[in-house]
């Protein structure tokens, strides 16, 4: 502890402290009570009760310290609340620089020294979770309409691929686009309708929408062969050489195209790289959008909708532009987990997806390229390290989501770059 | 149609039914002679009436939470449904430890439930709404709503852990009924347990005009509803007024939780997210902000379940609840008795 810590620390109002704790501890008994104190057990099929109240003791005496070390801290380091903190602007270059070292390390890390095979799988993960951020970014971050069913694109585009490639045999990359048009007929039909709604109305009905689709793919058994999903989806190829130890006659494998022994990573690295191109890609589309009269149109409407239909901005087509895009992204996002996984069911499609990628957006500080990669990075990894906690990883990430606003409502990387500089030649500095 | 059918309007029913590919007898309305046939066919929807208001009671009163705490404060509490969920366990858990100190009188077991459930219920809403959302209050529009997400993932989580995620089995409490009519072959019944629901549903809505007119606090909510800082310039503390809201909501979503495990007799975790959703729906189909609208809203929306699960198929009647929110919004944004509302700049 430094010596100007001290005369702060012996400023603390003790009596407050200690008065507040106790309070807190008293709800925190109260809360404690039923659910923890009483747990419901089975026996021979008939519900009954055990006492638990040894981790009631626990967890109150746990929040009263808690909120004594809360105090404390407040205390030696006085703060402003997040939101009084202004909007600073971030240096242009140092985000690029960052942002460039990134793509060289993403491009390099299947041949790092240190990578492996969990690696690379974890990093097409975190990929996927990447572009679908930058896919909602467009929604949420740009056009400011708040979207809790995008994994409603994103089964869209995975169960288009599915069924194209069962039906009509289409390959992945004859497949892509086709799934990435549907999502965007639908992000066209849904947004059609409903887009004239105000925020958490819209917020609601996407909701819904999302719950929609997921039931339809449960019980259209005929079609999506119900909660059994939809399996043996094609894998991608390279140029049409697949990536098999043998090759049906006709086609070349891609080892024996390279002359090179066969190795199931191959297709792992492979799977890498598409998902990579298909971020990078985005990345670029989106950050050209925003350049554009229509990025603008976005940015524009969702600051102050008035102000634009008085400029005669049509808020209903830039609202359906962004949606379709946004949707046509996940739609991408999903025909690339279809081939992945080679296996789809409506489990893989449910609100907690949403949520996630809604989270990875706001978290990383909507409308931030650069913040949603890193909250997915921390999103996707996170749970990886905890493994023996796996059955504390989502109340972890709730507690998380609910943290991380507090301490930084507007994200991790709320610095974001302005769309436009009315000067220039002179960085704003600090 | 066919020719010579008795009743027309019931053979397009059965060859929809048939189409969509749900068996007749779920209508239980197998063929009978004309007359006979339509009482059968009146009291089939009777039944059906009381079973909606039933479910519709229960929406009704989560439905309140959401539409007081838009009122005030203009979020959507994402974690409502969660509250609804413990208020659940809570009653479960509190008729098992009345069992196992040995009550066993009905009307007394019950009104220890409905007291612990509301009260240990409120303090988790004012807990949720003190640590979540209260540092949010003058935050970014998103955050509050982000923050609600990832409580109402954290409460999921909660129970799950401390309470198992198996489904909780309950036998009944409130058992018998009695038979409102008996026409052409179909016995209406109606159970003392939703009367019960019923009655109590009514009891509070009451209770709650009351409290929402003619009290202080009522008239202090109301202030904030329509401007908070003038509100707080006229003395009203803003904070307090709000952490009531939140307490009154969640003691009324746990009415709804205990009515629940009492009717269907199985609970798990996972009811609140469900549930949240359509009595939301229940909120914004009757105006959201108003109070009688949320009730009227979870009614409908009760009515509308039990109808067409009755008549059409089970598998789809959720979706005909989301069907039903777009479409109220799309032809009727404010809801059925909302105030339209003009934005200003």
């Amino acid at each position: 502890m430094t010596g100007e810590a001290l005369p702060r620390l012996q400023r603390v109002a003790w009596g407050r402290v200690l008065r507040d704790a106790m309070l807190a501890a008293a709800v925190a008994l109260v809360l404690a009570i039923p659910l923890v104190g009483f747990q419901t057990v089975e026996k021979n099929a008939v519900l009954g009760i055990s006492l638990r109240f040894g981790w009631v003791a626990v967890g109150v005496a746990a929040v009263f310290a808690g909120r004594i070390a809360i105090a404390l801290l407040r205390a030696l380091r006085p703060s402003p609340p997040a939101w009084a903190v202004p909007l600073r602007l971030a240096p242009l270059r140092q985000t690029r620089i960052f942002g460039a070292l990134l793509v060289v390390f993403a491009a390099a890390l299947p041949f790092l020294p240190f990578s492996s095979r969990y690696l690379v799988d974890l990093g097409t993960t975190v990929l996927i979770y990447v572009m679908l951020g930058w896919g909602l970014n467009v929604v949420v971050g740009l056009a400011g309409l708040l979207d809790l069913g995008y994994v409603a694109f994103y089964a869209v585009g995975a169960y288009s691929f599915a069924l194209f490639a069962q039906w009509f045999g289409l390959s992945f990359w004859e497949g892509l686009p086709l799934a990435g048009l549907l999502a965007a007929s639908f992000g066209l039909t849904l947004g059609f309708p409903v887009l004239r709604l105000r925020g958490d109305y819209l917020a609601i009905v996407t909701l819904g929408f999302g719950e929609i689709v997921r039931l339809v793919l449960i019980n259209w058994v005929p079609v999506t062969n119900g909660p059994n999903g939809i399996s043996n989806v094609p894998r991608p190829s390279f140029f049409g050489m697949p990536f098999d130890r043998r090759a049906p006659p006709g086609v070349t494998t891609f080892s024996d195209f390279f002359h090179i022994a066969f190795n199931p990573g191959q297709r792992i690295v492979f799977l890498y790289y598409v998902i990579l191109a298909l971020a990078l890609i985005t990345n670029a589309f989106t950050l050209r959008l925003r350049r554009l009269p229509i990025g603008r149109a976005w940015e524009a409407l969702r600051e102050d909708e008035i102000a634009c239909r008085a400029l005669g901005i049509n808020p209903t087509t830039v609202k359906l532009s962004a949606f379709a895009i946004g949707a046509m992204l996940g739609g991408f996002a999903g025909s690339f987990f279809a081939t992945r996984q080679g296996f789809i069911s409506p489990e893989s499609f449910t609100f907690i997806e949403s949520a996630t990628i809604l989270a990875i957006v706001v978290l990383g500080g909507a409308g931030s390229q650069l913040g949603v990669v890193l909250a997915a990075v921390v999103l996707v990894t996170l749970p990886e390290f905890g493994r023996e906690l796996a059955q504390y990883r989502m109340l972890l990430f709730g507690a998380a989501m609910i943290g991380i606003m507090i301490w930084r409502p507007r994200g991790l990387m709320a610095r974001r770059e302005p769309s436009l500089r009315l000067n220039p030649l002179r960085e704003p500095s600090g | 149609m066919v020719p010579g059918s008795p009743c027309p309007i019931l053979t397009d029913l059965a060859q929809f039914q048939a189409a969509i590919g749900v068996p007749a007898t779920d209508l239980r309305l197998a063929a009978g002679p004309g007359t006979r046939l339509l009482w059968r066919r009146m009291a089939y929807f009777i039944q059906q009436l009381i079973n909606g208001l039933t479910l519709g009671s229960i929406y009704g009163l989560i439905a309140i939470g959401y539409t007081m705490v838009y009122g005030i404060i203009g979020m959507i509490n994402f974690a409502h449904g969660e509250i609804y969920m413990i208020g659940a366990f809570v009653a479960l858990i509190t008729f098992l430890v009345l069992g196992m100190v040995g009550i066993s009188y009905v009307p007394l077991a019950l009104l220890v439930m409905l007291i612990a459930s509301m009260v240990f219920t409120g303090a988790y809403g004012w807990t949720v709404e003190r640590l979540a959302y209260r540092p949010l209050r003058h935050s970014f529009r998103l955050a509050p709503l982000i923050s609600a997400i990832g409580m109402s993932i954290f409460l999921q989580n909660y129970v799950q852990l401390l309470q198992g995620a198996r489904v909780k089995a309950l036998p009944p409490v409130v058992q018998g009924g009695f038979t409102l009519m008996h026409s052409g072959g179909f016995t209406v019944e109606v159970s003392w347990l939703q009367v019960f629901i019923l009655v109590l549903t009514l009891a509070l809505m009451a209770g709650f005009s009351f409290v929402i007119g003619g009290t202080p606090l009522g008239r202090a909510q109301r202030a904030c509803e329509q401007d908070m800082t003038m509100a707080a310039l006229l003395g009203i503390d803003v904070d307090r007024t709000i952490s009531t809201t939140f307490v009154i909501g969640a003691a009324l979503a746990a009415v709804a939780g205990l009515m629940v495990t009492l009717y269907y007799g199985v609970i798990d975790f996972f009811i609140g997210f469900l549930a949240g959703i359509k009595a939301f729906t229940a909120a914004v189909l009757g105006g959201i902000g108003s109070l009688p609208g949320a009730m009227l809203g979870g009614l409908l929306i009760g009515l509308i379940e039990a109808f067409w699960s009755g008549y059409f198929s089970v598998e789809y009647k959720d979706v005909s609840v989301f069907v039903i929110l777009v479409l109220v919004l799309i032809f009727r944004p404010t809801g059925l008795l909302g105030r339209p509302d003009v934005e200003k700049v």
